[in-house]
């Protein structure tokens, strides 16, 4: 359930052009991060998201064994130039995933952009099943759909709320205090 | 009659999400309605679709996908009149906090089991994004109440690493020799409340007098007992007080004592082994594809501390054991967390030994500001005190992903700077967030009986399971 929410900020460098650009985004495969965007000693690996599933599924074999971490980040309003890679069109969204090789002590971080208009992955959960709760969260939170998760739901925020908080254009301390099931406004 | 009718809205609307969501069906709308939960709850048998089943069951391990469908096959069914769904918590006195455990339960015996949760809320992620880099520590220090002094060296690594600042040697000790205080506090703590919840109010007592201890030096160093913000960004607060050696000793010498009691009241005492062993079972595959971390993988063989494994701080130049357990149950995460006091204590007293001299925060002017006295003499440097705890210090664009071993596991920070003061985007990986989807596969097969001892051995922090 994606709420409709009145955009008050205004749209960055990421308008919403046609869906033929990110056709041709989804052509692409991947590519690993220019060392700038690399700020500590991982390999930060850029994926498309029809690659994305099969990208993290190599690494699983590769010997990624545990999946540390994911999350989502709406770049809705990023000031600073996205310095992603060539053949990456940046998006409003974007799932990083955190994989950790306990063999090798490595970590490797995948990022995913995910734009505005379809914010859906597959999800990771036939590959890891720890990350149930963390795309739960993302989902909550962040409001991207994961395709193949066993029960997407709200997992913080109380089931009836309407949007999802961590999105750039969801006002802070412009919405009422809510509790569940409380009076409305009168 | 308004009541009635606000029910019959939510009911309306919680059918037409499903319709567009998914196709399986739900028990009548009214019996949604009735909790306000909505699908967040468990529902009977018949209406769960058979992935999520199996994933309440503590079956979704399809790593080893031989072992995952002769867990399935081995399933005796059970139809839905002859099973209970219960509720434990959120008021329950050993969910540490405000944990809701629903089971679906066949006589005594736990079949699935769900964790609820949320009720903690409070939207620290968002508000970190409010916060700049110079408040941001006071944020996330009460995330994880029981090593606050934890969240925030994790945070201010990450923004040491965006940054690229170098840490002085003694600003690097201290954060050390706090961090391991804390792992002590944190695990006595736990030892405390795992007595208290297995039946042993003495073992209550004595964990939180010896906790004290240290809470005591703490505030003698933060100022606080809780919530110290003593960790920023640059290195730390002050400086380690006159005298604080004889403290530390102290504590040194008296934790290793007071284990040997707690040896002798917890670790051979029949009662205790009865409830804790064999209950609980948790496998290193299960573990590993629950990205389950911290004494749960350690209890399940995984020789796995990011200390050790990928070191930070100087955890490379001081000498310990990474301990791990056997079984995986219940008293192998009790035999872990003691014996990492154990280690923590032996990591004290050689960042006691090796304490150097020096400053306690970067002369970076960038992030600290002008000493005291320059204030008063210079007109720049009080403006620069006052940019600095106003506007906050600029952070260059970029990305990273730091992590630490908290007493409860990998504690990570990922952070997104867009250059200004205030942090992007600002996620913390709280490993009791994480650490909780282990629990239907422990409680999976067990006595309902024993769900408190196994809530207990997974040691959640709800402050850092909400966030």
């Amino acid at each position: 359930m994606i709420a409709e929410q009145s955009k008050q900020v205004e749209q960055g460098a990421l308008g919403q052009d046609g869906r033929d650009d990110q056709d041709k985004a989804e052509v692409e495969g991947i590519a690993h991060a220019p060392s700038s965007t690399d700020t500590s000693a991982v390999e930060v690996v850029h994926v498309s998201r029809a690659k994305y599933l099969d990208v993290v599924a190599a690494s699983k074999s590769e010997g990624f064994e545990m999946c540390s971490d994911l999350c989502a980040v709406d770049y809705l309003t990023y000031p600073a130039p996205r310095n992603l890679p060539d053949g990456i069109r940046p998006e409003r969204f974007e799932v990083v995933v955190n994989l950790l090789s306990l063999s090798t002590a490595k970590r490797r971080r995948i990022r995913v952009q995910v734009p505005e208009e379809d914010p859906v992955v597959p999800s990771l959960f036939g590959l890891y099943p720890g990350v149930e709760a963390m795309e739960r969260e993302a989902y909550d939170l962040m409001g991207i759909s994961f395709d193949g998760h066993p029960d997407l739901t709200r997992i913080l925020m109380p089931e009836d709320w309407e949007g999802h908080p961590l999105r750039k254009d969801y006002g802070v301390g412009r919405v009422p205090v809510q509790f569940k099931e409380a009076p409305g406004p009168r | 009659m308004s009541e009635l009718s606000a029910g019959s809205d939510m009911e309306s609307s919680l059918t037409e999400e499903f319709e567009e969501g998914s196709s399986r069906t739900l028990p009548e709308p009214s019996l949604i309605a009735e909790t306000s939960e909505g699908r967040q709850e468990m529902y009977p048998r018949t209406s769960t679709d058979e992935i999520e089943l199996r994933r309440q069951q503590g079956a979704v391990l399809r790593i080893p996908e031989a072992a995952a469908t002769a867990v399935n096959e081995g399933e005796v069914e059970v139809s839905d009149d002859e099973t209970m769904i219960i509720n434990m918590g959120p008021q329950h006195p050993s969910t540490h906090g405000v944990l809701r455990v629903m089971m679906e339960l066949d006589g005594e015996t736990v079949l699935r089991s769900k964790p609820v949760i949320g009720y903690l809320h409070t939207g620290m992620e968002k508000t970190g994004e409010e916060l700049s880099y110079v408040q941001g520590a006071t944020n996330v220090t009460r995330m994880d109440y029981l090593s606050p002094l934890n969240n925030e060296l994790v945070y201010s690594l990450a923004v040491e690493s965006l940054l690229g600042v170098e840490i002085p040697e003694r600003a690097t000790w201290i954060r050390m020799l706090m961090s391991e205080l804390n792992r002590i506090s944190s695990h006595i703590m736990w030892l405390a409340t795992n007595g208290m919840d297995l039946g042993s109010t003495s073992m209550m007592i004595y964990g939180f007098r010896e906790r004290e201890m240290i809470l005591a030096f703490f505030e003698k160093v933060t100022g606080l007992r809780m919530n110290h913000n003593y960790i920023r960004p640059g290195g730390v607060a002050a400086d380690l007080p006159d005298g604080w050696e004889e403290d530390v000793e102290l504590i040194c010498d008296t934790v290793p004592k007071r284990l040997e009691e707690y040896d002798e009241l917890l670790t051979g005492q029949p009662i205790f082994r009865e409830r804790t062993e064999g209950v609980g079972y948790l496998s290193a595959e299960e573990a590993l594809a629950l990205s389950a971390t911290g004494p749960i993988l350690r209890a399940s063989g995984v020789p796995w501390d990011l200390r050790r494994t990928m070191p930070y701080l100087y955890y490379d130049e001081v000498e310990f054991d990474v301990v791990i357990g056997t079984y995986g149950d219940c008293f192998d995460r009790y035999a872990v967390r003691i014996n990492e006091v154990r280690e923590s204590v032996r990591i004290i007293r050689q960042v006691l030994e090796k304490m150097p001299l020096g400053d306690y925060r970067t002369q970076d002017k960038k992030v600290t500001p002008p000493p005291r006295a320059r204030i008063d003499e210079s007109m720049e440097a009080l403006i620069h005190h006052f940019k600095i705890y106003t506007e906050g210090f600029r952070v260059p664009p970029g990305e990273t992903y730091v992590a630490i071993e908290s007493p409860r596991g990998e504690l990570g920070c990922y952070m997104v700077s867009d250059g200004t003061s205030k942090p992007y985007r600002m996620h913390i990986r709280g490993p009791s967030f994480v650490n909780l989807q282990s629990l239907p596969p422990m409680l999976r097969g067990g006595l309902v009986a024993d769900a408190v001892a196994v809530i207990s051995s997974v040691d959640p922090v709800m402050g850092e399971v909400d966030r």
